[in-house]
């Protein structure tokens, strides 16, 4: 580029007008941000978000303690402990998972047989603290509780590729 | 003997072995879920099919089927590979796969060989069958739901077990295993049911639900419940013992284990002794080791030796008795004994108090003549191998003292110990047999060695022994079972009373007396601990028992589980022990307690680690030197020639449930001695 044009183009003010043409430009398209919290963006009906423990219907707790996803679990932030329960079913006495392993691969509710584990659409769970991220089995179970509708809808719309 | 291809390998096998074997000769793999080494055949699950060329037009079973000379099988054809997904399909019509709940998932045979040799798909939407389950007991759960009928349970029970208690009722589909009228199985080897169960049908009562088998740790070590020794591995999770299986070794416990071996290990988590307690004002206080040693030098202070006095337990190792009686003899006592139920034997010659013929030589014997002893009870496993011997034929057993509960036909004589006088003299009609027997057995046990005339009954046999040819130059037919694991291992160290020295009996009515101030105790709790009287007790031990309970200091030692110990079995076998845990809270492996009260006594062990008091051990016993071997033992003179008293043989009366302070803190053993006790005798509803 020669001398003369480039200082044409200076004293022209041409880079700053193009500039704000394309500023202006964006003014009648349309928004890509959005106002979170008050609005929130689509999520896939497989997000891995925070865990729950999800129930029947009849109010059963589904987890049969079969430690499946204790093991699958690569960051092994979950623990179990069971035994017996009254009616002589197999149960978890003890549900934990470590919210700050966890790597949220999503094998635990791959590896879930009856759908007990699952992780759920909800994100926003930050704590202040990091002893209110070491989940035990009455925390999961009150999420799965709290998100049972959003979580019964997307393993709906996921199933048929299950 | 027959030679035959397999998969165009030629094998000669023994006559009499199937083509299974011969398949596992050449290193082929045959799946199978009812055939089983040890037990009979049944040929029912049908898992085994090969094709033979020439045969019939259809696959064979080859676990059913003899070897025979020239025979052609193929395991690997597209047509085995379809027999066997067929006979998989079928399994699995029936089976529920509730793998997720079932406590033999990631250890299950039928979901190891529906992986290897099954279909990936079912094609089987109908509905399936449901059984209803059986109580069998408070050791084994059943979910018969699961049960896919190969008969191996009925088979172990049957033949192995010796008690007929299992069977199959109805046919084809509809077949169920069961006790028929529902009840308690009572034989003492049925938790080896689990372990046979290819399936979840019959899975642990105690262990269910707990754990899963990939998250245990396994630990390879020896059972000290009874003095057989049995090879077992201890699975743990983190700390705690989740369960005990059987290891193979085929000289002593083949795979089999007893239900005391099997199911005591939840008494090592209870009642333990966890910290050093001193007894101050009347009660035992929690304190510090080093106010426990204080405590301890502070009444040894100025003590003669002859003031004190040592009792090993039934559970004490070797590495431990070796420091206690280094101890005592540093301390100047030769007050030391390790038979708590004062059995009148460990004087003389080495294969006066060992089972010499050893356990795997059972099965050459041709006669046995039991003298007070209960095997079945004392020694099951033992008692398996005497009940194999007996499935073999031509082997008779005679028994002289109480009535036994046998698993295989006994001739009683009597307890009445004028029969024993009768034997000894040679003029028994039983003493024919003897002399026509080639290698005959004789085993003593303890109930007849703990009376006043032990060492007369001991001398007694050892002379018809030799006289009948039981012990020849070849073949040593005299044996002496043990019901404690620390027996032998303390007779060979000499922790008996030295010269002058004062034996169990003697120093529990010494202290009673007043003449004894200081009484030791290692683990002792099978000896009556109120008589000690004002004598200061230190006890040694894992559990809140008997000891305990009199002691004025008591120092928590490590269990079985918890360190690594040499113990010698009844044979005189000698095994080690590893720790497969650690000891709860303050607890120590019990030489390291007596190494450090040594030094603060001023008499400091020449020891300070274990390979240093194994040397020392293996100084005083150079047998314990040769691990998991039968060494040659010396025959020569032992017991005390003499009359015997008048009074007739009598069982111990020790519940067999209960023998020991491990199994006295388990849960599932208390269970199992109510049941026993409750049910023994009593009406069953069906009777009369």
């Amino acid at each position: 580029m020669s001398f003369i044009q480039r200082n044409v183009r200076t004293w022209m003010l041409t880079e700053l007008l193009t500039g704000m043409a394309k500023s202006f430009s964006y003014m009648f398209k349309r928004r890509s941000t959005i106002n979170y919290p008050y609005e929130k963006g689509p999520l896939s009906p497989r997000f891995r978000g925070e865990h729950a423990l999800r129930r029947y219907a009849s109010g059963e707790e589904r987890c049969i303690a079969c430690k499946l996803c204790e093991a699958v679990c690569p960051a092994q932030a979950i623990t179990i402990e069971a035994e017996p329960r009254e009616d002589g079913s197999r149960r978890t006495t003890r549900y934990d998972l470590d919210m700050t392993k966890c790597i949220y691969c999503g094998f635990c509710q791959e590896a879930c047989p009856v759908d007990a584990i699952v992780e759920g659409p909800n994100f926003e769970y930050a704590t202040e603290t990091r002893e209110e991220l070491f989940y035990n089995k009455d925390k999961l179970l009150a999420n799965g509780d709290r998100w049972e509708n959003e979580i019964a809808a997307n393993i709906a719309v996921d199933t048929p590729y299950r | 003997m027959p030679t035959l291809t397999v998969d165009g390998i030629e094998v000669t096998v023994e006559p009499g072995q199937t083509v299974l074997q011969a398949c596992e000769a050449v290193g082929v793999e045959i799946p199978r879920f009812c055939y089983h080494d040890r037990l009979e055949i049944a040929g029912n699950c049908r898992m085994c099919l090969v094709e033979m060329e020439g045969g019939p037009p259809k696959p064979i079973a080859s676990c059913a089927m003899p070897a025979g000379d020239n025979m052609v099988i193929k395991t690997n054809t597209p047509a085995v590979k379809k027999a066997r997904e067929g006979v998989m399909e079928f399994l699995l019509i029936n089976h529920p796969l509730d793998c997720p709940i079932c406590d033999q998932g990631g250890e299950c045979d039928l979901q190891d060989q529906s992986m290897a040799y099954g279909k990936d798909h079912s094609r089987y939407h109908e509905v399936k069958r449901a059984v209803k389950d059986k109580n069998l007991g408070p050791l084994i759960k059943t979910t018969m739901t699961r049960c896919i009928h190969c008969t191996r349970c009925v088979r172990f029970i049957t033949d192995v077990a010796g008690v007929e208690e299992l069977g199959a009722v109805f046919r084809g589909e509809h077949t169920e295993i069961g006790t028929y009228v529902e009840a308690a199985l009572t034989s003492e080897l049925q938790g080896n049911l689990i372990d046979l169960c290819p399936v979840g049908a019959l899975t642990s009562k105690p262990y269910a639900f707990t754990a899963r088998p990939w998250e245990l740790r396994h630990t390879e070590t020896i059972d000290v419940h009874d003095a057989v020794g049995s090879n077992i591995r201890v699975d743990t999770r983190g700390r705690q013992v989740m369960r005990v299986l059987p290891l193979l070794n085929e000289d002593i416990n083949e795979e089999w284990i007893s239900d005391k071996t099997r199911f005591a290990c939840d008494g090592l988590a209870k009642r333990r002794l966890d910290a050093v307690y001193v007894k101050r004002d009347g009660k035992l206080q929690q304190s510090s080791w080093d106010a426990g040693f204080d405590a301890v030098k502070e009444r040894l202070e100025g003590l003669e030796g002859s003031k004190i006095a040592a009792i090993a337990g039934d559970l004490a190792c070797a590495e431990s008795m070796t420091a206690l009686k280094d101890l005592m003899s540093a301390l100047g006592s030769a007050n030391i004994d390790c038979r708590q139920d004062g059995a009148k034997i460990g004087n003389g010659a080495r294969g006066g108090y060992l089972f010499n013929t050893t356990i795997a030589g059972i099965e050459n014997a041709d006669f046995c003549l039991l003298v007070g002893t209960d095997p079945r009870h004392e020694a099951s496993i033992l008692n398996a191998r005497l009940r194999k011997r007996y499935l073999k034929g031509d082997f008779t057993i005679y028994s002289v003292g109480a009535e036994l509960d046998a698993t295989y036909p006994v001739t009683e004589l009597g307890a009445g110990s004028d029969v024993l006088k009768e034997i000894i003299a040679g003029r028994h009609d039983v003493c024919a047999r003897m002399v026509e027997a080639e290698r005959g057995m004789i085993i003593v046990g303890q109930d007849a060695l703990a009376r006043s005339d032990g060492e007369q009954v001991l001398a007694g046999l050892k002379t018809i022994a030799e006289k009948t040819d039981i012990v020849t130059s070849d073949w040593n037919g005299f044996n002496v079972l043990h019901n404690a694991a620390a027996r032998v291992a303390g007779l060979d160290l000499g922790m008996i009373p030295g010269e002058g020295g004062l034996d169990v009996a003697g120093i529990q009515s010494a202290a009673g007396k007043g003449d004894l101030d200081v009484v030791f105790l290692l683990g002792a709790d099978e000896i009556d601990t109120s008589v000690f009287g004002n004598a200061f007790v230190v006890y040694i031990g894992s559990h809140g028992d008997n000891g305990a309970h009199h002691a004025d200091v008591v120092l928590p030692a490590a269990a079985y589980t918890e360190k690594p110990g040499t113990y010698v079995n009844t044979e005189g076998r000698v095994q080690r022990t590893e720790r497969a845990a650690f000891p709860p809270g303050d607890g120590r492996e019990d030489w390291t307690i007596l190494r450090a009260l040594s030094e603060r006594l001023g008499q400091t062990l020449p020891y300070d680690s274990l390979p240093e008091l194994r040397a020392r051990m293996i100084e005083i016993a150079p047998q314990l030197a040769s691990i998991d071997e039968i060494t040659t033992t010396e025959w020569g003179d032992f017991g005390k020639a003499g009359d015997l008293s008048a009074d007739a043989f009598e069982g111990s009366g020790t519940s067999y449930y209960l023998s020991n302070p491990i199994c006295r803190a388990s849960d599932t053993m208390a269970e199992c001695s109510d049941l026993s006790t409750n049910t023994a005798g009593g009406a069953t509803g069906t009777h009369g």
